[in-house]
């Protein structure tokens, strides 16, 4: 073989290493049988795996996290479907202004996002740590939310809305019985995209947490400035094994990378 | 049939904002007419379509159906059916479901339901695609599901959005009878558009021609064809020779020049090529151009007032390119026009 023709798979091969690379460190830091986090393990055991399930933080915080990526994703599409909906149907003025600053969290740093919500609207306020953070999540998700929903109803031509209403459907109607029914992949990919973004999230979850509630990640890292055992590589491991298997699946179902 | 209009537009002006696709537009159709919308695009046939659907709001006038003003009737109380030149199936639902959508709004369910599908399908010919989803049909067979969606809701009133012109020509013969056939057995009053004069000569009971959000001209196909009453339609439906009249006499790029037969009346003149005199005549031109159709041969000539089109048997003999002949535009054979624009 030439060098040149070396040269593409090698290359792909240090890109996918850099990518994966952590990845499996972590998983493989995460059986080790060693007293603290540490590569390469020192011999192999479960034991921090099932450690995980028996910290009672992570749990509470494992609920706070779920609730956010749940609840925050399904409040963001329920803004999310009718703002896409005006914005591909109706010529409003303003639209790209709208879709600009509805975008708006995907391109300012997280960091900015969370300061400026503890600052100017948490603390003035006075809003409760759960209610900020559902909010701040809601609002992380709603970009993906328009994006991709929007994704799909461009695709989606308005005649059959029009046949709907003439075979006696209301405009409301129309919407649920055949609009909804055509984006249902779009809306699909959107909660998985919007749940995995939320769930990972850290720097505005940073901002928020407080005293006794608190995001699994925010937890993570809470609990390794005081212990420094693997049990936190093996819940990395377990929470990344969770994402991929949501990810593969929404593929094999839905044609995921079609929405994003 | 009875002589009442069935359906009718009254002072009908439809705009988009404040340019005004339609004006005044005035037309009483009866029962069971087949009517074809005929004009140019960008006239308003489509505006006027989706206003008597309910689909667009009027600015001024009315819009009467069956002894009602339905002018604000919403579109989904209307009872009137629109094909739209898309189809608009529904991606999601099977023939058969596409075709049931509107029998379940209206409250039907079971066996009911099913007959009323399965013939509507029948009736179109697609009764073994009732599985199918729209994506896996040709284009000729998603038109007939649309038919079949709209026609199961008998509708007041059937509206056509170039219902063919999606379609190769053999299809668009196929359906064209299809259409034709479907009207005659259940008597519904349609209007359909199109571009082709062929079609809306083929199909209708009556045509109107439009123009610029106007009705141009309104008659049978007989009318249309052989009468057309401006120089707009008469251009419309083949007449490549069009000269205005004044003072009686034909007005060319050379001056006034006089007919032969009595002096016309009307405000312009129009002859088909077919309706041209070669051979002899009190005028003369050249040939520039021929061009050979089978059973005739059209031959293009310059003359003293301007190209002049001229159709004849093909087993008359030929002229050569730059001869000088004689020619005549008879006045008795021409279509007389009241309106020049
Ligand atoms: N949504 C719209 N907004 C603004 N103007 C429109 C809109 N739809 C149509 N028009 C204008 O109204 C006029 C009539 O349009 P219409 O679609 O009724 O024409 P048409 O006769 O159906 O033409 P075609 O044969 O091309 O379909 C045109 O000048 C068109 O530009
Ligand atoms: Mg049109």
């Amino acid at each position: 073989m030439s060098a040149r023709s070396l040269f593409i798979p090698l290359t792909l091969f240090l890109v996918l290493g850099f990518l994966i690379g952590p990845f499996l460190i972590i998983v493989a830091a995460s059986f080790s049988g060693g007293e603290t986090l540490a590569f390469p393990p020192q011999g192999f055991s479960l034991r921090w795996i099932l450690k995980v399930f028996t910290v009672e933080s992570f749990r509470a915080s494992f609920g706070m996290s779920m609730f956010l990526a749940i609840g925050g994703t399904a409040a963001a599409l329920m803004l999310g479907i009718p703002a896409s909906y005006a914005l591909s149907r109706y010529k409003l003025p303003g639209a790209e202004i709208v879709r600009t600053v509805v975008s708006a969290p995907i391109i300012v740093p997280g960091i900015i996002v969370g300061l400026a919500l503890l600052r100017y609207i948490v603390v003035p306020f006075q809003v409760g740590i759960t209610p900020a953070l559902f909010l701040a999540h809601t609002a992380l998700v709603l970009p993906y939310a328009v994006r991709v929903v929007s994704a799909s109803l461009d695709n989606l031509r308005s005649d059959i809305e029009e046949a709907a209403v003439l075979l006696g459907s209301s405009r409301l109607g129309a919407f649920f019985r055949v609009v909804m029914p055509n984006i249902r992949g779009g809306i699909l990919s959107a909660f998985i995209l919007g749940f995995v973004t939320s769930f990972n999230q850290v720097p505005v979850s940073l901002f928020l947490s407080g005293p006794g509630v608190r995001t699994l990640p925010i937890d993570m890292i809470a609990y390794m400035e005081i212990v420094f055992d693997p049990s936190v590589a093996a819940l990395s491991s377990l929470l990344a094994f969770l994402s991929i298997g949501i990810v593969f699946a929404a593929e094999r179902f839905l044609g995921f990378s079609r929405y994003v | 049939m009875s002589d009442a209009p069935y359906l009718s537009l009254e002072k009908l002006t439809l705009a988009y904002g404040d340019t005004v696709a339609v004006a005044n537009l005035d037309l009483p159709i009866r029962k069971g007419e087949l009517v074809a919308l005929l004009g140019p695009s960008g006239c308003g046939k489509t505006t006027t379509m989706r206003a008597i659907a309910g689909l667009l709001p009027v600015k001024s006038g009315h819009v009467r159906l069956d002894g009602a003003d339905i002018t604000r009737v919403p579109a989904n109380k209307r009872a009137v059916g629109l094909v739209f030149q898309s189809y608009a199936l529904f991606p999601h639902l099977s023939v058969y479901e596409n075709v049931a959508f509107g029998l379940k709004l209206k409250g039907m369910r079971g066996t009911g339901l099913d007959a009323k599908v399965r013939s509507g399908l029948t009736s179109v010919g697609l009764s073994s695609f009732a599985n199918r989803k729209p994506a896996e049909l040709s284009g000729g067979q998603q038109q007939r599901v649309a038919l079949a969606r709209s026609m199961v809701m008998e509708p007041k009133v059937l509206l056509l959005d170039e219902p063919l012109s999606n379609l190769d020509a053999r299809l668009r013969l196929e359906m064209r009878t299809e259409l034709q056939r479907v009207q005659k057995e259940t008597g519904v009053t349609m209007i359909f558009v199109t571009h082709d004069q062929a079609e809306a000569l083929a199909l209708a009971d009556r045509i109107v021609v439009m123009k610029n959000g106007k009705i141009e001209q309104i008659g049978s196909p007989e009318d249309i064809y052989n009468r057309p009453t401006s120089s707009f339609v008469a251009d419309f439906v083949g007449f490549e020779n069009i000269f205005p009249i004044e003072q009686g006499k034909m007005k060319t790029s050379s001056g006034l020049i006089d007919l032969s037969g009595p002096a016309p009346s009307a405000a312009g003149l129009a002859w088909r090529p077919r309706m041209v005199t070669l051979g002899s005549g009190p005028f003369r031109g050249t040939v520039r151009g021929t061009s050979f159709a089978g059973d005739s041969r059209e031959y293009l000539l310059d003359t003293p007032f301007g190209p002049i089109k001229a159709e004849v048997e093909a087993s008359q003999p030929a002229h050569a390119l730059g001869s000088d002949l004689s020619f005549d535009l008879p006045a008795e054979k021409a279509a007389p026009l009241s309106r020049f624009a």
